[in-house]
């Protein structure tokens, strides 16, 4: 008894997967870069390619669909599927931030004072990075490596931290930059966001390989409702 | 986990000297649906006989271990083995009405195991015993007819209405659907689902759909041993988790359709 049908609209799953992948790491640090050079057409080509993102998702959840409904896979390929369905989601999301850069940096106008800080190109390589090997790790069903990834998550935060005091420091002696450093802050948080959604890619690596599911590390929005994300600014805070 | 309603212990089933299923060890849960799954000529319907005795009819069956049924050894040479079959029964793949009336399928089976009641209290059992199968409703207005003159899936609920009526308390199902339509696939798939209120329920299956959407509990049997030719129970456990997520790597190629 084979599944040789099942095998192969796996593999073709896998590929198409891989592709978004790929799609979503460039439009991270294509629209960080293009922000950070304020290069307005590349901006809008991460707006563009975030509709070919978004279509490619939905094909790839049809395909998962129809192979739970033709080839009623169970176990390890129904764990499979299930992640698949979660994971292309989380692509999506990213894909959104992204575009969400790019849109902030055809909104701010010319001359954007404070520039863009060097640390936010430095979060989209880190978190693009993190996205490739955590889609490398589900592809190869490694659950050990998807379990390391979200610690790199730590360093993301700590870029961010970085962006925003530095921002602080410059809304203080400067009251007038205020909605112009909120644009900039928007942006980094978005790719803090991205990095956060590869720890779910992650989570759902575990799952799918050893069906275990468990939460892999708390997440900035846990701690803003424990009201420690305040205090951790606040611990780390320069002032 | 539930109650304990068969207890098998260190079972093996030979013929003549071939050892066909050894060492199996499994409580099979009350009022639970039990499905055993595996490749075939595994044991999977031996096993299933070993409940109620049934391979005794097979010449040079032999039995070793012990299946514990209500505190006491089935295979205790001081138990009647009609009276464990009643209590025990059992339907087989092909439906095999005998060649009498719908009524008379039912009736019969009772007086032989000593139904001494009037007409009256007989057509009442005949009427309980096939509304629990499902099927007085298709049948009220020709109970006279023969068995024979049902459709399959009908002839199907109607032997399993004979068993019912004998009021035993596990039914054992042998690939029951496996001659059947979708329809009157799901209709009996349906029915074990109204039957476990009452009954422990233990199916064999080649149709792994079919254990995953009707059982509670999942054995998975595969050949082992020495020249892998004895079959035996390889893993056991909620049937969710076999089918999401087997320990056995074996049991994880069988249902995912990778195995062999």
């Amino acid at each position: 008894m084979t599944r040789k049908t099942l095998d192969q609209q796996l593999r073709e799953l896998k590929d198409k997967l891989l592709i978004l992948g790929n799609q979503v790491e460039h439009a991270l640090v294509e629209s960080a870069e293009a922000f950070w050079k304020r290069d307005l057409e590349a901006a809008r080509r991460v707006i563009q390619a975030d509709q070919e993102i978004n279509d490619r998702r939905f094909a790839l959840e049809a395909l998962t669909i129809g192979l739970i409904a033709t080839q009623q896979p169970v176990a390890s390929d129904l764990r499979f599927l299930a992640a698949v369905l979660e994971i292309t989601g989380e692509l999506e999301r990213i894909g959104d931030y992204a575009k969400g850069i790019a849109l902030i940096n055809l909104r701010v106008g010319d001359r954007l004072d404070p520039p863009v800080p060097e640390e936010l190109v430095w979060m989209a390589h880190k978190a693009a990075d993190m996205l490739h090997r955590a889609l490398e790790a589900f592809l190869r069903g490694d659950a050990e490596a998807a379990r390391a990834i979200p610690k790199n998550d730590d360093e993301v935060d700590a870029l961010y931290l970085r962006i925003y005091w530095d921002l602080m420091g410059r809304v203080i002696q400067d009251p007038s930059a205020i909605e112009r450093v909120n644009w900039l802050l928007w942006a980094s948080h978005n790719l803090e966001r991205a990095a956060d959604r590869v720890t779910n890619i992650c989570e759902r690596t575990v799952y799918a390989v050893t069906g275990e599911m468990a939460e892999m590390d708390i997440s900035w929005d846990e701690l803003e409702m424990n009201g420690e994300r305040e205090e951790m600014l606040r611990g780390r805070s320069p002032f | 986990m539930e109650p304990t309603a068969l207890d098998i212990r260190n079972l093996r089933v030979y013929y003549g000297d071939f050892l066909a299923i050894k060492d199996v060890n499994l409580s099979i849960p009350r009022h639970q649906i039990t499905a055993i799954i595996g490749p075939s000529g595994v044991g999977k319907s031996t096993l299933l006989r070993a409940l109620n005795r049934m391979n005794e009819l097979v010449p040079g069956c032999r039995t070793e271990g012990e299946i514990l049924f209500d505190g006491m050894n089935i295979y205790d040479p001081r138990v009647d083995p009609v009276e464990v079959r009643r209590r025990i029964g059992m339907v087989f793949q092909k439906p095999n009405p005998f060649p009498k009336s719908i009524y008379e399928n039912i009736a019969w089976g009772l007086r032989i195991n000593g139904f001494r009641g009037n007409r009256a209290q007989m057509d009442e059992v005949v009427e309980q015993a096939l509304r629990a199968a499902a099927l007085w409703d298709e049948v009220k207005d020709k109970l006279h007819q023969s068995g024979l003159s049902l459709s399959g899936g009908q002839q199907q609920r109607l032997c399993l209405a004979r068993v019912i009526a004998l009021q035993p308390e596990v039914i054992l199902l042998d690939e029951p659907a496996s001659a059947l339509d979708p329809i009157a696939t799901l209709k009996i798939e349906e029915l074990m689902r109204e039957l476990k209120k009452d009954y422990t329920i233990v199916i064999v299956t080649h149709n792994m759909q079919q254990a995953a959407r009707v059982s509670d509990y999942t054995a998975m049997m595969m050949l082992t041993g020495e020249g892998e030719r004895s079959g035996t129970v390889i893993e056991f456990d909620r049937t969710k988790i076999i089918f999401t997520n087997p320990r056995d790597k074996r049991t994880e190629d069988y249902v995912t359709g990778r195995f062999g």
